[in-house]
């Protein structure tokens, strides 16, 4: 299925990317933080397709521990790499908000702040992949449902922590004409973060069939 | 049920009855907590008075940081001689085993934290009896949401090469959350004119994670213990 | 003290089981078959699988292909109920040392909600011959009464299927002939029982089958000549068969 279904994500995403220049080009330009704004249609679209790869990343977790699906397990992997990629593009484009918004490279901003736990949690579940050595997959897969678990509880209390602070800045409210482009955005990276799910799902099988041929060889022997 | 509780009953005074023969486990974390806070006394007091709010970080620091030692001894003895699979081998439902390896910890992290607590309120002045059972409340459900998670994690890095490593990697960033609850409540509680409706919400919040967090550990324990 | 509903079973059927990881595989298409009352000696070079097939066997770890059928049941199917009828005496011993041995036992038979507990608990001293040491901690214990007690705690709930990874470690001369004199009993009793050994000499006259296991692969050793003969003509032909290439 994945197979077809590749062709026809990476052409949606090719879409997007073809179109979102131009939009983000015609939007108009934000008085106050000027062509730096235009970090927002990356920033917010690159949390969106992380919070995406997490939720997939749980769901296949759940299926992988209590189903023994293997290609759950293959899926959970390619989701915790794509939300580590996509976390990393919010991390970076954060504080280069930041900075022209703040004056300061790194603020306490609640989302800043969620957003570096939830990308500590993912970094933390592919090291277990990594470094847990064999059967290591159903432990993963265990952390797997925890970080996606974690969400709101990440959301509510670094909010209410910020909160309770004096707030320094104000997030300039966007009016319609803003809200295009972002969607669009929006759009073009899930569809992306959907195509390369599915190419790195893709990869890790085939892997999988490799060791399989490996295995048959030897026992050929 | 009963034979669920009887099981999580014989986990536990195993715990103890080991812990007292050689008490190595209270003793090692009480020191370990105790020189946590003496660690961080010397980076947060100035000019003889502490940072503005310090107190609560370094309770919770501490706390944190003796009950990821406590969780790599617990089950460092379980690996020991293999006596983990001897336990799952036993004909009983598993969250049990995991319920009772809870329990052994959260009494030891009782005794940890009485020393600790009444340290940091000494050398930090921070007001500890004006509402103790708001204090109680927030240490008990902070301890057993970090707990709760910790027990689960070290039981199944048990049967992994870099344990001792991953178990902070993996848990520290899951418990985030109730170190920024039991800070935050901590430390309005601490000020001169508490705003106990904001303490009454992070007390709340620490309740609902541990319900989440305690029913997702017992849920996923016997899959994830399966090799 | 309630027992979870009785299950038994007369046989113990593996086929196909094989279990790698990534591309080193433990066991390849593994296929055995152990009936009650019978003693059968599982032997082969380190890092051949042994443990693994004990661990498959014992329901604590799944195979990655094939399955395990206890007569009609399987370890998914019966979890619970099918661990009550199997004793593991793992090469690691699983006691706790810093407790007694009685208390080790006492352990145990509460976790296998056994009933007449102390009873249990002082027949199976007098068995280890211990008695006299029962209220010492187990860490001061030589190897040879730990293996004894070890055993002992394995065989507590009398299980009907006995999976013993080398019991004769660390035991001395009349020890090996009470512990060889217990399982013909448990034989005579109708268990089943899986003996992994490097001891080929000392099983000799014991095993009713030998099944070798060699890189993850398992053969039935012949019926003829002394174990320790067989199993060289076995290792012999198959290198052979390898061409050495793996050997």
């Amino acid at each position: 299925m994945t197979r077809r279904l590749f062709p026809v994500l990476a052409g949606l995403s090719l879409l997007f990317f073809v179109g979102a220049p131009v939009l983000i080009v015609r939007a108009p330009y934000e008085s106050t933080m000027g062509l730096v704004q235009k970090i927002f249609y990356f920033h917010f679209a690159g949390w969106m397709a992380m919070f995406l790869a997490i939720f997939v990343l749980g769901i296949a977790s759940i299926i992988f521990l209590f189903r023994r699906i293997r290609s759950a397990d293959q899926l959970a992997v390619a989701a915790a790499e794509q939300a580590v990629i996509f976390g990393l593009i919010g991390l970076i484009t954060g504080p280069l908000w930041g900075v022209k918004a703040w004056g300061v490279w790194w603020q306490w901003d609640a989302r800043l702040t969620m957003a570096v736990i939830l990308e500590l949690i993912l970094v933390a579940y592919l090291l277990l992949r990594q470094y847990g050595g064999p059967g290591s997959d159903r432990l993963a897969a265990g952390l797997g449902i925890f970080a996606m678990a974690n969400v709101p509880f990440l959301y509510i209390s670094t909010e209410i922590w910020r909160t309770v602070h004096p707030r320094t800045s104000v997030v300039p409210t966007l009016p319609v004409d803003f809200g295009l482009p972002l969607w669009w955005s929006v759009a073009g990276f899930v569809v992306i973060c959907l195509a390369m799910l599915s190419a790195r799902r893709r990869l890790e099988e085939q892997r999988a069939t490799l060791d399989e041929l490996y295995l048959a060889l030897e026992d050929e022997a | 049920m009963t034979r669920f509780l009887q099981v999580v009953w014989l986990v536990v005074r195993k715990d103890l009855r080991v812990e007292s023969r050689n008490k190595e486990m209270l003793v090692t974390t009480l020191f370990f907590a105790v020189s946590c806070v003496m660690v961080f006394a010397f980076a947060f007091v100035r000019g003889g008075r502490a940072v503005d709010g310090a107190a609560a970080g370094v309770l919770w620091i501490a706390v944190a940081f003796a009950g990821t030692l406590a969780l790599g001894r617990a089950f460092e003895r379980e690996r020991y001689q293999d006596a983990l699979r001897g336990l799952l081998l036993a004909p009983v439902d598993r969250p049990a085993i995991y319920l009772g390896k809870l329990s052994g910890l959260l009494l030891l992290l009782a005794v940890v934290e009485l020393v600790v607590v009444l340290m940091v309120a000494l050398m930090f002045q921070a007001p500890l009896f004006e509402h103790p059972f708001r204090m109680l409340a927030l240490l008990a459900l902070g301890t057993l949401g970090f707990a709760s998670v910790g027990t689960l994690f070290s039981a199944m890095l048990v049967r992994t090469r870099s344990r001792a490593v991953l178990l902070p990697v993996l848990l520290y960033p899951v418990t985030i959350p109730v170190l920024i609850m039991g800070v935050s409540g901590t430390n309005v509680l601490w000020q001169p004119e508490p705003d106990l409706a904001m303490v009454q919400l992070w007390t709340s919040l620490l309740l609902f994670f541990d319900a989440v967090f305690l029913t997702l550990a017992l849920w996923t324990f016997e899959p994830v213990m399966t090799e | 003290m309630p027992r979870p509903s009785h299950l038994d079973f007369d046989q113990v059927v593996a086929s196909g089981v094989s279990r790698s990881y990534g591309r080193r595989r433990a066991l390849r298409h593994v296929s055995l078959c152990c009936r009650g009352g019978e003693i059968v000696g599982l032997v082969g070079p380190n890092g051949a699988g042994k443990s693994t097939l004990l661990g498959v066997l014992s329901t604590l770890a799944e195979p990655s292909f094939g399955e395990v059928r206890y007569g009609k049941w399987t370890a998914r199917g019966a979890g619970t109920r099918l661990r009550a009828q199997i004793g593991f005496l793992s090469h690691e011993l699983q006691l706790y040392p810093e407790l007694t041995a009685r208390e080790n036992l006492a352990f145990f038979a509460g976790m296998y909600g056994l009933d007449k507990v102390d009873a249990r608990v002082e027949a199976a001293l007098e068995t280890a011959a211990l008695s006299d040491r029962a209220d010492d901690v187990v860490e001061g214990f030589s190897r040879g009464m730990r293996q004894r007690l070890a055993l002992e705690r394995a065989l507590l709930h009398t299980p009907r299927l006995v999976l013993l990874d080398e019991p004769f470690t660390g035991l001395d001369e009349s020890a090996v002939a009470a512990l060889m004199h217990r399982l013909s009993l448990l034989r005579t009793d109708g268990r089943i029982v899986l003996v992994v050994t490097h001891d080929l000499d000392t099983v000799d006259g014991l095993l009713d089958r030998a099944l070798m296991l060699r890189h993850g692969r398992i053969r039935e050793l012949p019926a003829t000549g002394t174990l320790r003969e067989r199993y060289r003509v076995e290792v012999q032909e198959a290198s052979s068969k390898l061409g050495g290439v793996s050997a």
